[in-house]
């Protein structure tokens, strides 16, 4: 049995808005292990956002346990709270969120420049790393506006991969790709799954992406309909090798 | 998050949005600049002041027979005779604070020569008497402590004498008859013009103070000393002393009134240091007022770089930044900002001085104490002013500023 990453017990949340209290999750439990690669599937308005910005321990439940790698986040303050972003969760978000006018690798750099512990060298090794871990090792000095969608994706990867976090958290990751450029960066998320056992927790509306991945739990109404285990998932490299070549008109 | 990381973001970030940062820069550069260039302009005007004063003597000192009570009458001070040679090699032997001593008797008479008189003063005094007034010799030479010692009948003469005695030849050489006694004229004083009080002060004649005592007004007397004080700074220390070796030599009980007293030029240069004071006072005001502006301006820019960096702000939480990482960071940003425009003002303020002195000819006087207090200003200003968008920046919630459009 491998080690729980997410461990979550009748999780929920409750916005108080006005006299009116909206129930966002009403009681989800779930555990991730490490080296999966999990989707969670929803609908708008099934809870997804709350699970997620909760899985990131930007925001906190209102009843229920939430225990990432072992730490109950319960008990953090907001400061640890960010630590623990900072050690143990990487980011990807649907816009890539790269900084402007600024390089590619100076963009990874920047989770490392909040860890106090790592040198200016390790930082700059660890960048360059995590850059050619996503095939970018020759774009260090581009910045975004330099870059293509699926590149900047693949910068917000590297930012993601280069805390050496013990888990992805992907928001609409390809949302704002094309269908060629999705799979190239869920080709890269397999890769990383599989080579490196990267544990994946990718939040997606699309069946499609979802097919990408070794469990899909599907949310609705603020609880979980569905946790499908996957024990085959689609190759993404293959469905790209047999797309169609790029229409050219 | 270390030091050396605060400060890698912060550059970052600035280095992001150069022309901005620049431009904010400016307010501060200006500020500082104009007060440095300012208060060096006000203490040169001010030492300028000083030392045009210093030329008129400003270290002197003028001892004078006192009014003083006989029998319940008052008695004016210079009707006493009090002030003697004796006085004169008192203070010589104990004064310390005193440079140089000269005693002073004048008598008024007619200037004669040739076929031209003229109604004039002769003092005598001791060579020293030209240091201490500061005057100085148009042409020829002054009389020394030899000529002193025999009483010699030698002058220097004055502007205004000159005008009415010799109208077209030179007077070097000359002799002139005043008192009946012949004075030959050995130098000539640079015009001093009037005084304070509109007189004339080249319309006087100078020989050695034993030539007027003896051969005309038959005295042991001085009517005055004049006296220098080392510098300005112990004029105070230089009249006390002087008083009390005074005191000694007249032999006064301790419950008797001063015979003499003991002026200073004090007031004089009070009047005109306070005047120029003021003036700095004001230019400081004014560029001191731009500096703040340039604070204002860093604070404008600081709200709406929060507001336009949001998402960066949101992203920069998500990613492991604490709320007291993101306030350091616009803070430190801010104070950037006002640092680095703090050192181009205080370049831009010493170039400035220094074009004013080369191309107006105005003294400037660049004190280290305006260069560091605008420093510390400006930083102070980076850090009031860059205080309240850090900070609100730092209490952003990630969620809403991830999502922020």
């Amino acid at each position: 049995m491998s080690k729980k990453i997410l461990e979550i017990r009748e999780l929920k949340r409750e916005f108080v808005m006005g006299v009116e209290t909206v129930r966002a999750l009403k009681g989800i439990s779930f555990t991730v292990e490490a080296g999966e690669f999990v989707t969670i599937m929803g609908s708008s308005g099934s809870g997804k956002t709350t699970l997620l910005n909760i899985l990131g321990c930007l925001d906190k439940p209102t009843i229920g346990e939430y225990l990432l790698d072992g730490v109950d986040i319960k008990k953090l303050g907001r400061d640890e709270l960010a630590q623990l972003r900072n050690h143990k969760i990487g980011f990807v978000f649907q816009a890539y969120n790269l900084l402007p006018r600024t390089t590619a690798l100076e963009n990874v750099e920047l989770p490392l420049l909040y860890n106090r512990e790592i040198s200016s060298e390790e930082r700059h090794k660890r960048a360059i790393n995590a850059l050619e871990a996503v095939k970018l090792a020759d774009r260090h000095d581009h910045t975004p506006s330099q870059l293509s969608g699926g590149q900047q994706q693949r910068v917000a990867i590297a930012r993601a991969l280069v805390n050496e976090p013990v888990m992805i958290l992907a928001d609409e990751a390809t949302g704002n790709l094309d269908s060629r450029t999705s799979y190239e960066i869920m080709a890269l998320m397999q890769e990383l799954n599989r080579t490196q056992g990267k544990t994946i927790v990718f939040v997606t509306h699309e069946p499609d992406i979802a097919s990408f991945s070794s469990r899909t739990i599907l949310l609705r109404d603020g609880k979980i309909q569905k946790d499908t285990q996957n024990p085959n998932p689609r190759s993404a490299r293959e469905v790209l090798d047999n797309l169609p070549v790029t229409d050219d008109y | 998050m270390s030091f050396y990381n605060l400060i890698i973001i912060a550059f970052r970030a600035l280095e992001r949005n150069k022309l901005r940062a620049f431009l904010t820069m400016l307010g501060i550069i200006m500020g500082v600049g104009s007060v440095i260039a300012m208060v060096a302009i006000g203490q040169g005007s001010k030492q300028s002041i000083h030392d045009q004063l210093s030329n008129m003597g400003s270290n002197m000192l003028t001892v004078m027979p006192a009014s003083n009570l006989n029998g319940g009458v008052k008695i004016s001070g210079s009707s006493f005779q009090t002030l003697t040679d004796k006085d004169i090699t008192a203070l010589k032997q104990q004064a310390q604070y005193i440079t140089d001593i000269s005693p002073s008797v004048s008598a008024k008479g007619q200037a004669i020569f040739g076929a031209m008189n003229w109604p004039t003063t002769m003092q005598g005094v001791a060579p020293s008497y030209l240091d201490i007034r500061k005057l100085t010799l148009k042409d020829g030479i002054t009389f020394t402590d030899q000529d002193v010692l025999t009483s010699a009948k030698v002058c220097l003469i004055g502007q205004t004498v000159i005008d009415n005695l010799f109208p077209t030849e030179n007077p070097i050489g000359k002799v002139i008859r005043f008192g009946n006694i012949p004075f030959q004229i050995i130098g000539i004083l640079n015009p001093k013009g009037q005084n304070a009080f509109g007189q004339d002060q080249d319309d006087i004649l100078i020989a050695p103070y034993t030539t007027v005592q003896k051969r005309i007004l038959a005295t042991i007397y001085y009517q005055n000393i004049y006296a220098s004080a080392a510098n300005e700074q112990v004029t105070d220390q230089a009249t006390a002393e002087m008083t009390q070796i005074l005191r000694d030599s007249h032999r006064l009980r301790s419950d008797e009134q001063d015979d003499f007293q003991v002026r200073t030029q004090e007031e004089l240069i009070n009047t005109l240091s306070s005047t120029s004071g003021l003036l700095t006072v004001l230019l400081t005001v004014i560029a001191g007022i731009s500096l703040v502006i340039g604070g204002i301006g860093i604070m404008n820019i600081m709200y709406v770089s929060v507001t336009e960096r949001t998402r960066e702000i949101g992203l920069r939480m998500s990613i492991g930044a604490r709320g007291k990482d993101i306030l350091l960071q616009f803070l430190a940003e801010a104070v950037l900002i006002s640092i680095t425009g703090g050192v181009i003002g205080v370049l831009l303020g010493i170039l400035s001085c220094k074009l004013v002195t080369m191309i107006l000819g105005w003294p400037t006087i660049i004190s280290e104490s305006s260069v560091v207090l605008s420093f510390v200003v400006c930083a102070l200003t980076g850090i009031f002013f860059g205080y309240y968008p850090a900070q609100k920046a730092s209490r952003l919630d990630p969620i809403e500023a991830l999502r922020y459009e």
